[in-house]
This record gives C-alpha cells, structure tokens and sequence, in this order.
C-alpha cells in the first residue's frame, strides 16, 4: 500500500496502458463489464477510449459492475476497462487549498480549456504539477520517522503553512531528504529506509489516498473548544464544538444555503472545505466571485487563502456527486492530520442520499424507505464518523467538524435522510418554512433545535469570559418556551386577554427575538458578532426584561414599557454597535437604567 | 435528427411498452438515437441499455402497431441532435425541431445534442443584471436577473397561460432591445391553448423574437421529455454563440413531469414519492440548470418555467423538487384570482434569490431595495390584520389598521393587478409602489430613509 500512496511525475491517474476486459452493458452511470484480471470493489477504472473515471461496484466471476463519473453517452458494450490497482483516491499536497475541485477531484478552472461546458474524458492533474514550491526540511538525514510527522514545511498560501507529513503506513530512517529550495509535489523530497526490510520509498510532497478510508490518528479527543461562528443563534444557543457534527435540515428557501455560507465566511476555523453536492451552479459562481474578494475575520486576508471548493452541481453526473462527500472529507481529514481545524460544509448531503438511491435503482437492489437503499443509514453514519477532535500521528491537535445541510422532500422532516441525519449528529439546527416565509432570518426554530455539546463548550465560555454564558443562555431559554407556551394561549384568547406579568414574558421574548436572534447575514455589520458582543447584546436584552418585570411587578403599565425609546435602541445595536465599540454596551444599559428609573419615578407620581 | 444514413438491423426480439427489445451487439452505444422504421412509417427512438446480448429502445412516437419481425432499426451513431440558427427566431416547431408552421425546415448550420452538457460551474458569471417583464408584482418585488430560473407557481384554473403569453410579449432587457429573443416551450397543451398562444405573440408584433416549440397534448408523452431540452439547445446557441439575452418560458412543467413518470413506470422502475422516478430532481436540474452566464461571453439564459400544483399542494414533488432547485420562485394565489385580481401573485410566498444583487442603482434604481421591503412588510402586517379583522370585525380596528387594509385593497388591485396588455416599466412600478405607500401613516415608514421619503412621497 504505502508504495502505491505516492504519486508518479506526471501525476495522472495512471490506470495500466493495457485493457484488462471489455463493456457488456452500459445503461446511464452502470457499466457492467468482463474482466480478465482479478479486479476488486472499489477500484478506480477507467472506462472506453475516451477513459472515463469509474470505479468497482460489484464483482462476481469474471463480471464487474462499475459506476461510471462522467456521462456514458456514447458508451456502448465492447469497450476496453483499464485497471488502476487502486481504490478511489485523491492526491494530497500542497495546491489544495484555494482550488476549485469536481467531485472527482479534477481541478474546474483548469477544465476551463476545454471550453465552458464540461467534456467527457477530460483529464486533469488535481495538483499543478509545473508549480514550484519553497520546501524546508525539519527533519534531517539520518533521524528516525514515524507516520504522520512534519517532515517538512511549504507556504501553501499567505495564511497556510502546509506541512508535508509523513505518509500514513510510512515509516523507518530518512535516508536522504531534499535541501531546502523550490520543488514540484512530483519531486522526490526524501527516501525512508524501512528498518526490517531495508526497503527504500521515495516520498514526494504528494501523496494518495483512498477516499473511503479514514485517514488514522493516534487518539480520538473530546471536543473542547466551540467553533466560534459570530451567529448567535449558534454560538449562544445551539452551540457547535470543533470537531463535532451538525444537521441543518429545512425545505428549499429556508436558509441552509445562506448559513453554511455565512460559517464558512466567519466561522474560527483555518481551513474550510466547501462541498457543493448537487446544487446550483449559480450559488458555486457566488461563493467563487464573494470568496477571493472577502477578508478572513482572524487574518484579513482573503477567504480563498483558506478554502478548498467541491462543486459538483445538481446537472453534473450523479455518481461523482456522491464521490464529492468523499473527496472533500479526506482532503479535510488531511489538514486535520497537519494540526488544523478544518470545518466542512456539505450542500446538500440529500443530494448525495438521492445519488445513492438513483445508483441503487439502476442496480435493481432491494429498496428500503423511500427507494432508497437499506445501506444509506451505514454511509451516514460512516461520513459523519469522520468529523471529530484528534491527536494526530504526528502528535499534534487537529480536529474536522462536519456541517451537513439536509433537503427533506416537502420540508417533511419525518423521511430517511433527516431522521438517520439526527442519529449520527450532535447539533440540530432546525429551519423552518414559516419563519422563513416571515422573512426571519436565520430561520432557525429553537424549539426544536438543539445542540449536544453545551457542557463542552461551558468550559471555554468560563475559561475566556467567566461564567455568564450558560446562566444567560439558560434564562433566554426560559424565556423562549414560556413565550410559546403563552402563545397556544393567546391564539384562542388574544394577547390583551393575558395579566401584565405574562404580557411582559411575550414581550420579552419578542425583544430578545428581534434584538438578539435575528441577524440578517446581508447586514455589513451583523453578518459577523464577536463572541463578547454576542454576550453583551444578549445581557442587555435580559437586563432590559428583568428591569421591566420589576416594575410592572410594582404595577406599571405594559404599554409604556412597549413604548420606550430605548427599546428601538436595544433592537437597532446589532446592526449599530460594531464588534470594536463594545464600551456602547455600557451606555446603552446605562440608558436602559434611565429610563426605566424615570418610568418607575413617573408612575410612582402619577398614583 | 435524420440526416445521415445508419446501420440497419431487422426485427425485433419483443415490444414492452414504450420500449423494443432487440438482438445486442458492438456497434450500439448508450444514448445513441435509432429510427423504428415499421410499415413506411419512421419513429424516433433513443437506446437505454446498450449490451451485448440485448439492446433496449424507447420508441418515442409510441409502439402501437409494431410487430417484432416486421420492423427495421437503423441505428444513427449518434444522439439525439436538432436544428439550432438565429433564423428559427419568429418560427413554430415541434419538440424535434421540425416545422409546425407550414413554412420550410430551419436551414441549420448546425444540430447540437438536445441534452447539452453542464456548464463548467467555475466558468459561470454571477447573474446580476436586471430583466424587465413589465409586470409589477415580478419587478418590483421579485426581480428577475439575466441567468436566473424563476419559476411560477400556478394551480389549475389560474391564469398562468395569460400571464406566460403576457411575460413572452413584454420581456425586455432595457435599452438592449436588439439582441434579446424569448423561446416558448409549451408542453402538452391543447391545439386551443397553443394557438392562443401563437395569436397573441403575433398580434403582439413580438413573433420576430419569438420561437416557439409546441408538444400538443395528444402526441405521445415521451416526446414531452425532449421539448424543454430542444428550446434549450437553441437557447444556448442564441446565448453563448450569438450573444443574445435569451428568455425561455416553459409551460407546463407539470405535464412533463407525469410524462416522465408514465415513461418510468413503462419501463417498470421502481417508483419514489407518489410514483415518480427517484431522479426526477436530477432529471428536472438538467433542465434548469441550462440557465445562467458564461463569464466573458455576452449572452444570458433566464428560465421562467411554469407550473400547476397538483391540489394546490406547494409540498407535491412537483413544486417542491422544483423550488430546491430554482433560484426562488413565484407564486399564484387563489384567493387573489377569485377577488378578480390580475394577475393574481401573492408577493408574500414569493421569492427571488437573485434579486437584492440584481437590483439599486446603476441596475434598476436605488430606491428599489428599501422600497420592496417596505412594500413587503405593510403588505405582511396588512394580511395579519385581515385575519384580525375576519374575528373581531373590521369596525373594531384601530385606526392605523385601518389605513393598513385600505392600502391592501389598493396594493392588490393597483400595484400587484394590472391589465393583461399593460406593459410597465421599471420606473413606473416603483414610482406606483410609492403611491401605494402615500396610504400609510409616514412613521410607519422605516424601512425606507428619510432622504428617500423626501424625494418621493411629495
Ligand atoms: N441569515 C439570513 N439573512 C438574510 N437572508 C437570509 C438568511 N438566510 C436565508 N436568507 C434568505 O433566504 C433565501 C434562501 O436561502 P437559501 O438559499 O440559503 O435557502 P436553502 O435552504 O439553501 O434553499 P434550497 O434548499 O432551495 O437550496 C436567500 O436567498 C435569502 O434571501
Ligand atoms: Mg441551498
């Protein structure tokens, strides 16, 4: 295996020169073909003359079933099949980041000289194989290595220092390494010598792997840190920690979209890994014309620098679409292996449910719920698996969190793909058609969302800002879902019906709605809050409630409480208060406390 | 599609439906289009399986009348291709590009694959420029942008025809009149609706720009299935060969998604959500996704295909596979139609994604942001406040409430309805929009700045 992990010059997916069978049967992306040499499931193929990309989905005797990623038009039965000897995998090295992949990991803008359209048999280097990078070596001849270490550093991009590992399953004495200076991720860098064997590897910057097996680690590690958004719907209410798992389920136009956006924009994470799986070409032409010209929150620098892109969209070959999940995983697994915190955003893992199940149908496999296979529950878990905080081999800290988007058919989240979603994650951001038919945004439903690393990230909270959070958090809550409780009430007897002290809640609710809940993602300055201004808009909002439920307590009048100047000025500070003028806070409750103090004095006069 | 000749096969092995069975063999590829040549009468059909030992066809004008041993196939080597040229502009044609109109067959220069193939997602342009389809409630409150697919959200008894015919005649890319065409797919329509259709286009003096591809509701239904794609193949020709902004309306998506679920179920596949296919996402992406821009080139493909919701019902795969699609969406509303508005678009459900990019200064005007969204919101309150109204009476409404219902009635029947020939312009909306808002008490009118109140609502 390890042999096989490190790349050829010229990069190419190799398969032999010689055809190992011939097609029999071609209908849409399945090919059945007869083989001559022992092929095995999931070996990449390579189909026709045109040498389509395919991969083993079946064998038996000297057939083999094979699910083809490009269009099969044209493909017809006695064709030659080449074998690759290899699984399905990806390269791995420097270049990575700031690409634009299919879900084959063919690179989309070197397409580009193929004309505008995406042509079949197309072949592209995933990496550049002429670029020159700067290697510096960390380790020197002679020294003994283990998988997973640094062996050497590339700056990958102004904010990413790539550091080239040891390959997994690599491992023994470096029997010579490259001096520092400018190679291609073709260029041999170094050479171990296993101890036993004395057998020499030629290592090079880049290096495969099989994009169905995890990639190792030392040590699975609890999640510690949050993975600080600037949403506050997330980061105060449903929090996500780095290196956990999240669903966002929710009918076309409720928000997923929009919010795996607006985490891959702010979110604290240092590389993001974007997975566009069956969705729009407009959205990918967006993300491309927003990302290069976006500054990064912590760097300033452009958001590119710390992207990978995966666009395979809805009229791209549907079995690609479900290698899209694959090849983003492992790529993000890769940076993890480095000691980052990668976050990937996968749009729409539906998508990929429904490739499963459009593949299925073709194979004539049993169906179970819905059409779609009785293994989609098993691939779920298996891709949500793969998120998670490590040691790495190399005995660094990384971690990758998973962020899925789930498109239920009719926004129903009762059908396969949302339910299976919610056994294997850990977060669930719930959207909701009617609020984003309001135009309430994030449309995130906090009755039914939760998130299952609240006491994790308690522990960061009170490390960096003491202890408010959870006590904050905890009475919003309650004040939510006394809200809605009140609200059954008042949808049979009208709200003016309710005594003063039960008004003031649904008051109440509704401040910390408009104040603190929403954020319009398009707003120049909400689209990010800082975790501090998160803690001081939601503790002025509470502040303002109890405050008012004091003096109502005393008797005044809830109407001049719904009347109050600074009431607008709590609602306005989201979008007024910028993340650096947090002292604002401060004057804002100061005038929270005026005037509520001249209400009570006034009221007090008046009886 | 029957231009060169093909290798011949004879007869069948069995007919099943809408699909032959014969004998396989070497030379036949996947997608591959084939001629069922049986009684003098040539069919076109496409191959689904392509083996060794079997190939299946899908017969496209249907199997009636096929015996086995008396049919020949020619297989063509190639897919299915049609006619696309700029002279197909002002003509009728059938769903494989060949004349309806009693005039000569379009001299093309060239026949592209109906199915084309996905644009290169890296090559596309952001969709950012304004379309005008001189109807209010679309352009003021959920433009359409060159390159977007913005589908209507119709149900059986609604206008929508009207309104298809009216957005065909109207739609206009201001100040570029010359190089824009509209292509009508109309799919499984009566011979009446699509001679309504052809009148008005016509009378309008619009047929110059206009081509139109008709699958009437008679012919079989797996020609349905190609309609859409054949306006498409001469759309991308027109947009990305020819430079030209080119709209293309489809109607009805409806009948092509049961056509597509009667071809599935011919063919015996295992059904999904109320019998259809479970790719029909994917099959409906590759029509919709054919919208859109190429960077550095001209051109732009803008989809505005039109739908009936079985039962009204916005969850029915049809609609709802649809929207997880487009790039929003515009829906018809009952209530509205029944109170005789025209036509008869709830802005509330509605939705263009593309639109807060697409529009201000430079693009429409710089008002029109903040005006929209006043518009919305007092029209969002005015619906709160009728069910309001419904319970405790209108009498017992405040005040400002009231102002609220009076500047719905007037929102709905002047600025949302206007006439089925009334062409307005983007000014003369938003001027209209801010009429409507002169109703309303000017406190309640956050939304928009002062700067703007000043200008506009002297
Ligand atoms: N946080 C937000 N702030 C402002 N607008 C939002 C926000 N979230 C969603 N929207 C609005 O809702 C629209 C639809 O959102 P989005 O495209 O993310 O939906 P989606 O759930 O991804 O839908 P689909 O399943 O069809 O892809 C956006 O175009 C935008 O107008
Ligand atoms: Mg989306």
């Amino acid at each position: 295996m390890a042999g096989e992990l490190t790349i050829s010059a010229d990069g190419v997916r190799d398969a032999g020169r010689k055809p190992v069978g011939r097609t029999v049967w071609v209908s849409g992306p399945v090919v059945k073909a007869e083989v001559e040499r022992a092929v095995f499931m999931g070996e990449q193929m390579e189909v026709g003359d045109e040498r389509l990309i395919g991969e083993v989905i079946g064998v038996s005797g000297d057939q083999a079933l094979l699910q083809v990623y490009e269009e099969t038009e044209g493909l017809g039965p006695g064709r030659p099949v080449f074998s690759t000897g290899l699984p399905m995998f990806v390269t791995l090295g420097p270049g990575l980041v700031g690409s634009v992949f299919d879900g084959i990991q063919r690179p989309l803008y070197a397409l580009e000289k193929a004309g505008p359209y995406i042509s079949r048999g197309t072949k592209a280097t995933p990496l550049d194989m002429e670029k020159r990078w700067h290697f510096a070596a960390r380790k020197r001849t002679g020294e003994k290595i283990r998988a997973g270490e640094v062996l050497g550093v590339v700056q990958e991009t102004s904010v990413i220092e790539h550091r080239v590992l040891v390959p997994p399953e690599v491992a023994g004495e470096l029997a010579s390494v490259a001096p520092e200076g400018d190679y291609t991720v073709g260029d041999v860098i170094a050479t171990v010598r296993d101890e036993k064997t004395g057998k020499q590897t030629p290592l090079t910057m880049a290096h495969r792997w099989p994009v169905k097996r995890p990639r190792p680690y030392r040590n699975h590690l609890r999640p510690r840190e949050p993975l600080v958004t600037g949403q506050r719907i997330f980061d105060l209410f449903f929090p996500l920690a780095k290196g956990g798992t999240a669903a966002i389920p929710g009918g076309f136009g409720t928000g997923k979209t929009v919010t795996q956006h607006q985490l891959s924009k702010w979110a604290l994470a240092d590389i993001i890994v974007f997975v566009g799986c069956g969705e729009r070409g407009n959205e990918m032409a967006e993300v491309l014309l927003v990302f290069p010209e976006l500054a990064d929150p912590r760097t300033g620098r452009p958001l590119m620098e710390k992207t990978v892109l995966i666009g395979n969209t809805s009229n791209m070959p549907v079995a690609a679409r479900e290698a899209s999940i694959y090849t983003g995983i492992t790529i993000a697994e890769y940076y993890r292996d480095m000691g980052y915190d990668v976050a990937l955003m996968a749009d729409s893992t539906s998508r990929w449910a429904e490739a499963l199940r459009e593949v299925s149908g073709r194979l004539e496999e049993m169906p179970a719920e819905e059409g779609f296979p009785a293994y989609l529950a098993a691939r779920l878990a298996q891709f949500y698996e793969r998120a998670g905080h490590v040691e790495t081999l190399g005995g660094s800290n990384g971690s990758v969190t998973v962020i899925g988007a789930v498109s239920p058919a009719g926004g129903d989240f009762s059908e396969p793909v949302t339910q299976h979603t919610k056994r294997f994650t850990r977060c669930f951001w719930a959207l909701d058609k009617d609020l984003a038919a309001a135009r309430y945004f994030p449309a995130i439903n906090y009755l039914e969302s939760y998130s299952g690393y609240l006491d994790e990230v308690g522990e960061w909270w009170h490390r960096e800002y003491g202890a408010r959070w959870r006590d904050l958090r905890d009475e919003a809550m309650r004040l939510l879902q006394e809200d809605s409780r009140l609200q059954r009430i008042v949808r049979l007897i009208g709200e003016d019906a309710l005594p003063d002290e039960q008004r003031l809640i649904i008051e109440g609710s509704r401040l910390l709605q408009e104040a603190c809940l929403q954020q319009n993602a398009n707003d120049p300055v909400d689209t990010f809050c800082a975790p501090e201004k998160q803690l001081a808009l939601l503790g002025a909002v509470l502040h303002f409630v109890r405050r008012a439920e004091e003096i109502v307590k005393k008797g005044a009048p809830i109407h001049r409480v719904r009347e109050m100047a600074v009431r607008e000025e709590i609602v306005r500070a989201k979008e007024k208060i910028p993340n650096d003028k947090l002292e604002l806070f401060k004057e804002l409750t100061g005038r929270i406390d005026g005037e509520m103090d001249a209400l009570y004095r006034d009221f007090r006069r008046v009886t | 599609m029957m231009r060169e000749s093909g290798r011949f096969q004879c007869g069948l092995k069995s007919v099943s439906g809408a699909l032959v069975f014969l004998e396989g063999g070497a030379g036949v590829s996947y997608g591959e289009m084939v001629e069922v040549i049986a009684d003098g009468r040539v069919r076109p059909g496409r191959v689904l399986i392509a083996g060794r030992e079997t190939v299946a066809i899908e017969v496209y004008e249907g199997t009636e009348g096929l015996s086995p041993s008396e049919t020949r196939v020619r297989f063509l080597a190639h897919g299915l291709e049609v006619p696309v040229a700029e002279e197909m502009l002002g003509r009728t044609f059938d769903s494989f590009g060949r004349a309806l109109d009693g005039g000569p067959e379009p001299l093309a220069r060239e026949w592209r694959d109906v199915n084309g193939a996905a644009i290169n997602p890296a090559m596309r342009a952001y969709p950012r420029d304004f379309l005008q389809t001189g109807i209010s409630a679309i352009d003021g409150m959920n433009t359409l942008v060159r390159g977007q697919k913005l589908p209507i959200f119709s149900a059986s008894g609604l206008p929508h025809n009207r309104l298809a015919a009216q957005i065909v005649r109207q739609a206009e890319v201001p100040g570029e009149r010359a190089g824009f065409a509209v292509i009508f797919a109309i799919v499984g329509a009566s011979r009446d609706v699509a001679e309504m259709f052809r009148r008005s286009v016509e009378e309008s003096g619009a047929l110059g720009r206009v081509a139109m591809f008709v699958n009437f509701a008679d012919d079989p239904a797996v020609e349905r299935l190609i309609t859409p794609r054949t306006a498409l193949t001469l759309a991308e020709h027109l947009a990305f060969d020819r430079a030209m902004h080119v709209l293309v309306v489809i109607t009805d998506m409806t009948q092509y998604c049961e056509a597509l679920r009667e071809v599935a179920s011919a063919k015996g596949e295992v059904p999904s959500r109320k019998g259809f296919p479970g790719y029909l996402y994917s099959d409906l992406a590759s029509i919709y996704e054919r919208a859109g821009r190429i960077r550095d080139r001209e051109g732009s493909i803008t989809q505005v295909p039109i739908l009936t919701m079985p039962n009204d019902d916005i969850t029915h795969p049809i609609p709802d596979l649809t929207g997880y699609i487009t790039e929003g969406q515009i829906v018809l509303e009952r209530e509205l139609d029944r109170g005789d508005i025209y036509p008869p678009i709830n802005v509330l459900p509605s939705l263009s994604r593309l639109m807060s990019d697409g529009i201000g200064q430079g693009r429409t005007r710089d008002d029109h942001a903040h005006l929209s969204n006043q518009l919305y919101s007092a029209y969002a309150y005015t619906r709160r406040i009728r069910m309001l109204a419904a319970i405790i009476g209108e009498e017992e409404l405040s005040a400002r409430d009231k102002m609220y219902l009076e500047f719905g009635r007037r929102f709905e029947s002047e600025f949302v309805g206007q006439g089925a020939e009334e062409n307005r312009s983007i000014e003369q909306t938003l001027d209209r929009g801010w009429e409507m808002l002169k109703l309303l008490p000017t406190a309640d009118l956050t939304r928009v700045s002062e700067q703007e109140i000043a200008a506009h609502l002297k």
